[in-house]
């Protein structure tokens, strides 16, 4: 195994706290195994410099299996590192070259502020889907499931759609910051079934009024979130979503309209 | 300690209706009166905290992470049982209620896993409503799979990705109350301690781990839904931050842990590869639907590239030790055949711990394109971590520490030993016996949150007045406190030389190698002479860095793994004192001619309910019988 393995160098981002400035520190991570994975790697510098006495660095992760979305790093410039469709997590050091320098850094937005090092606060996603991400139906006795049969292709859709993890990788690469794939990806899944149309329309106009207050940026186009969604949640759930968006503004009503609403 | 089951009288089947009924209500108007705490946000915290501010009362949430929709629930992959009986094979809600006895090796309650199987129709229906995208055919309708441990269809799945999107239909449901303000979520809050006042829980300590800081937060009633502890092995397929604290505090408060040592060992998990290893990761059970298990027949064969081995020198061993479910069997069958397999000398991998699992067979008869779209990110998954194509050499696979079926002991209701402490999903104990059957544990997770606690948690606070939460500067709320900050001030202050890595993973080895997927008297008596001395160790010579007024995972790591070095001697203690082998609990003294698990009915009929006495003194082991009424009694064949 020896002769496979990997001497890096590490430029980490550390920032104490959220209203420190925050620096790139240098690391050496030697002998470095092409089987682990890139967070396996984070995890030997980090028992070195707790043997070192030197505070370890800090940053989300859970799972390890590339589904929870906790993870997630800005590597040699992008968004969850060099492959495509692969979390931070699921990147294994078989992707780098011995010698290589690796910058790693948060994921970046005005809306995704700093914890300490690596770690973000998201919470601007868990508003989003709090305004509207969901379908009203309370705990209780619905219909039986098969009584409404949804076409294989509308189901399949929406499962491409709802395979987003909320890892935010597509603000991080969106030079407007804007988090327009992760919020469509969920209008365009509930949009999609028979049982998301009632709320259609509030939805996607509740969703995006509080993605403009979060301080996220709006879709110029740029595709830089499709290219690193490590899911691969496609650029048309935009489209689907700015439809509906439009839609809305025709036909929205305020709720306490005698027509009843959208 | 007098632990009452119960269970309600009457025919089985009627059971559940008539206790909804019997239970007290609590008028619409005073449900906001009463506040719940809910700690954990999987399936059955999720869907629990959903469900209970649905009805009106004020619920407040906290995960350790840094949102609710990451809790473990997530990595769930194959799918979730209903009795829906969709496809005209035979299925029905007693088939299921069998079926789930039965593969727990009649070690659960009647009554609970009944009312599981009745639930779990009612589960579908939800999530369907929900907007859970389920796998579809063509004419719309939803589609089924197989699942180990059955002979029907009854699996409903979304791709291979089905706990995501149960979670996420629970979680979207929990934020939508958030939205309205009747759930308050507080993400990355850890819970530290219980709160006991006159006997009934009223409230936890939970540490903000962004801040450092300490609080109380008081309750009427108290659900723990804090997932598995089987992260003691520290490589299992966990995430990385489930962990036992919660549940061990309650023990420690007087809740009583049953049958702790029932691990399930899953069968088809990617092989370790080396030291640095953080996790194991799982393939899903519904692989082996198409997938074929095999070694080679020769142990000289192993280091043989698998292609180089002709069809007469493999041994599909599953499909030839159990012909009936072949490649099917459940989970503790095919994970002691794969150890058998490499006890012989005939696994493959550079460590000879690994078996193939092979869909050259699937490909061909299915195609690729089919194969593809049943399993294309499973196999995607595959190749991240190995690099390795498994279109073109068959995946190599090994057991790994998966769930545990032990847990907090709760009565019918899913309330603990304590007062006011309901205990939901995989933290509680109650239907899955020595023995999970695929898919049963999403079943559950949503139906204790969804269906369960939602009526039995509302017939406690019946009993309570209204308005008479705790203020939270009550004198056990600050004794609380003061323990925690204590308790947090010793590990900081040990500044030893080892991280808390390195202790969890000692303690992992030990609970592997020697209370692992087999057990004997030997090996467990030297679990129970080591992890002490570990546990010694970690307090004399334990590091970490930074302080506790800030984000410090060092520290958070450290209290887990302060637990689990307790835990995991009480694993050990209660694999020891069940002579017998029952599902995944297999004792070499056991065992049939044929190695196959051999239950001791006569005396080991029951769930094994330990009560904490103290850190230097033995726990008390309780029994609280089983008795089976409609599924008899059987060795458990899967011949």
């Amino acid at each position: 195994m020896s002769e496979h393995t990997k001497n890096l160098t590490l430029k980490i981002w550390r920032q104490k706290s959220a209203r420190d400035e925050g620096h790139f520190e240098t690391y050496q991570a030697n002998n470095i195994s092409p089987e682990m994975s890139f967070l396996e790697m984070l995890d030997v510098i980090n028992e070195e410099l707790i043997h070192k006495g030197v505070e370890p660095i800090t940053m989300d992760h859970d799972c390890r299996e590339g589904i929870c979305g906790a993870c997630g790093l800005v590597i040699n410039g992008r968004p969850h590192g060099p492959r495509e469709r692969t979390t931070t997590c699921q990147l294994h050091m078989r992707s780098f070259r011995d010698g290589d320098t690796i910058t790693i850094e948060p994921f970046r937005a005005k809306a995704f502020p700093v914890i300490k090092d690596l770690m973000i606060d998201r919470g601007s996603m868990e508003r989003i889907i709090a305004a509207g991400g969901f379908i009203t139906a309370p705990t209780g006795s619905p219909r039986d499931a098969n009584a409404l049969p949804v076409p294989k292709t509308c189901a399949d859709l929406a499962m491409d759609a709802a395979s987003c993890i909320g890892c935010g990788a597509c603000v991080a690469a969106c030079p407007n910051a804007s988090a327009m794939l992760f919020l469509s990806a969920k209008v365009s899944q509930l949009g999609l079934l028979p049982q998301g149309q009632p709320e259609r329309l509030t939805r996607v106009r509740d969703m995006i009024a509080q993605m403009d207050a979060e301080q996220f940026g709006a879709c110029t186009n740029f595709a830089e979130c499709e290219a690193v969604c490590p899911k691969g949640v496609k650029l048309e759930h935009i489209a689907r979503m700015n439809r509906d968006f439009i839609k809305s503004a025709i036909l929205y009503r305020p709720p306490q309209a005698s027509a009843g609403g959208a | 300690m007098e632990l009452k089951s119960n269970i309600p009288d009457g025919p089985i089947e009627k059971k559940w209706d008539k206790h909804k009924f019997d239970m007290r209500l609590v008028n619409p108007a005073n449900k906001r009166k009463y506040k719940v705490i809910v700690v954990g946000t999987g399936l059955a915290g999720a869907s629990a905290s959903a469900s209970l501010a649905e009805l009106g009362y004020q619920v407040e949430c906290f995960c350790y992470q840094d949102s609710p929709r990451r809790a473990h629930s997530i990595a769930a992959q194959g799918g979730v049982n209903a009795a829906k009986n969709y496809h005209n094979d035979g299925d029905s809600i007693f088939r299921l209620f069998y079926d789930t006895i039965k593969g727990g090796d009649f070690r659960a309650r009647e009554a609970n896993v009944y009312r599981l199987a009745q639930v779990s129709n009612d589960i579908i229906d939800q999530c369907v409503a929900q907007g859970v995208p389920f796998a579809r055919e063509y004419g719309g309708l939803l589609d089924n799979r197989s699942f180990g441990g059955a002979q029907v269809s009854r699996t409903f799945y979304a791709r291979g990705q089905t706990g995501q999107q149960l979670l996420l239909g629970a979680y979207q449901a929990m934020m939508r109350q958030v939205g309205l303000k009747a759930i308050k979520m507080y993400p990355r809050h850890e819970m530290q301690e219980l709160i006991i006042i006159d006997g009934a829980a009223r409230g936890v300590v939970v540490r903000d781990m962004v801040t450092g800081e300490i609080s109380v937060r008081m309750a009427d009633a108290i659900l723990l839904a804090t997932g598995g502890y089987g992260n003691v092995m520290y490589l299992a397929t966990y995430a990385k931050g489930c962990n036992g604290t919660a549940i061990w505090r309650a023990y420690k408060k007087g809740a009583a842990f049953a049958n702790p040592c029932f691990t399930q060992i899953h069968p088809t998990c990617i092989p370790v590869t080396g030291d640095h290893q953080s996790k194991l990761t799982l393939m899903s059970e519904s692989l082996r639907n198409d997938g074929r298990i095999w070694v080679p027949l020769q142990g000289k064969d192993r280091a043989k590239p698998p292609g180089d081995i002709p069809e007469d020198a493999r041994d599909y061993y599953l499909e030839r030790k159990y012909p009936s479910f072949g490649n099917l069997a459940p989970r503790d069958i095919s994970s002691r055949a794969a150890k058998q397999v490499c006890d012989e000398g005939r696994g493959v991998g550079s460590a000879g711990l690994g078996v193939y699992l092979d869909f050259a067979d699937a490909v061909n008869r299915l195609g690729k394109d089919k194969v593809d779209e049943k399993y294309g990110n499973l196999f995607e998954m595959y190749e991240r971590i190995t690099g390795e194509d498994p279109y073109k050499t068959p995946m190599r696979i090994f057991p790994a520490t998966h769930y545990t079926m032990g847990g907090i002991w709760v009565d019918y209701n899913l309330m603990s030993a304590i007062p006011g402490l309901f205990v939901l999903g995989e933290a509680n104990f109650s239907d899955h016996g020595a023995n999970r059957l695929g898919a049963s544990a999403l079943m559950q997770g949503l139906a204790d949150g969804y269906f369960v606690a939602p009526c039995t948690v509302g017939n406690y606070l019946a009993g309570l007045k209204p308005n008479s939460t705790p203020p939270t500067d009550c004198p056990e709320a600050k004794d609380a406190i003061a323990s925690t900050q204590n308790h947090i001030k010793a590990l900081m202050s040990i500044n030893g030389k080892e991280t808390p890595t390195e202790f969890h993973r000692a303690l992992g080895k030990i609970m592997w190698e020697y209370c692992g997927m087999a057990r004997n008297e030997a090996m467990l008596k030297k679990a129970l002479a080591l992890i002490p001395e570990l546990r010694e160790r970690f307090w004399k010579n334990l590091r970490i860095t930074g302080s506790g007024d800030e984000v410090n995972q060092t520290l958070e790591q450290a209290g887990r793994v302060a637990d689990f070095l307790e835990l995991g001697e009480l694993m050990c203690l209660d694999a020891l004192e069940r002579r017998e082998s029952c599902g995944g609990h297999f004792r070499e003294e056991w065992q049939t001619g044929e190695g196959e698990a051999q239950r001791d009915d006569d005396n080991f009929c029951h769930v094994a309910a330990w009560e904490y006495k103290g850190l230097n003194n033995r726990p008390m082991r309780h029994a609280e019988p089983l008795n089976f009424e409609y599924a008899h009694l059987a060795a458990r064949s899967y011949k």
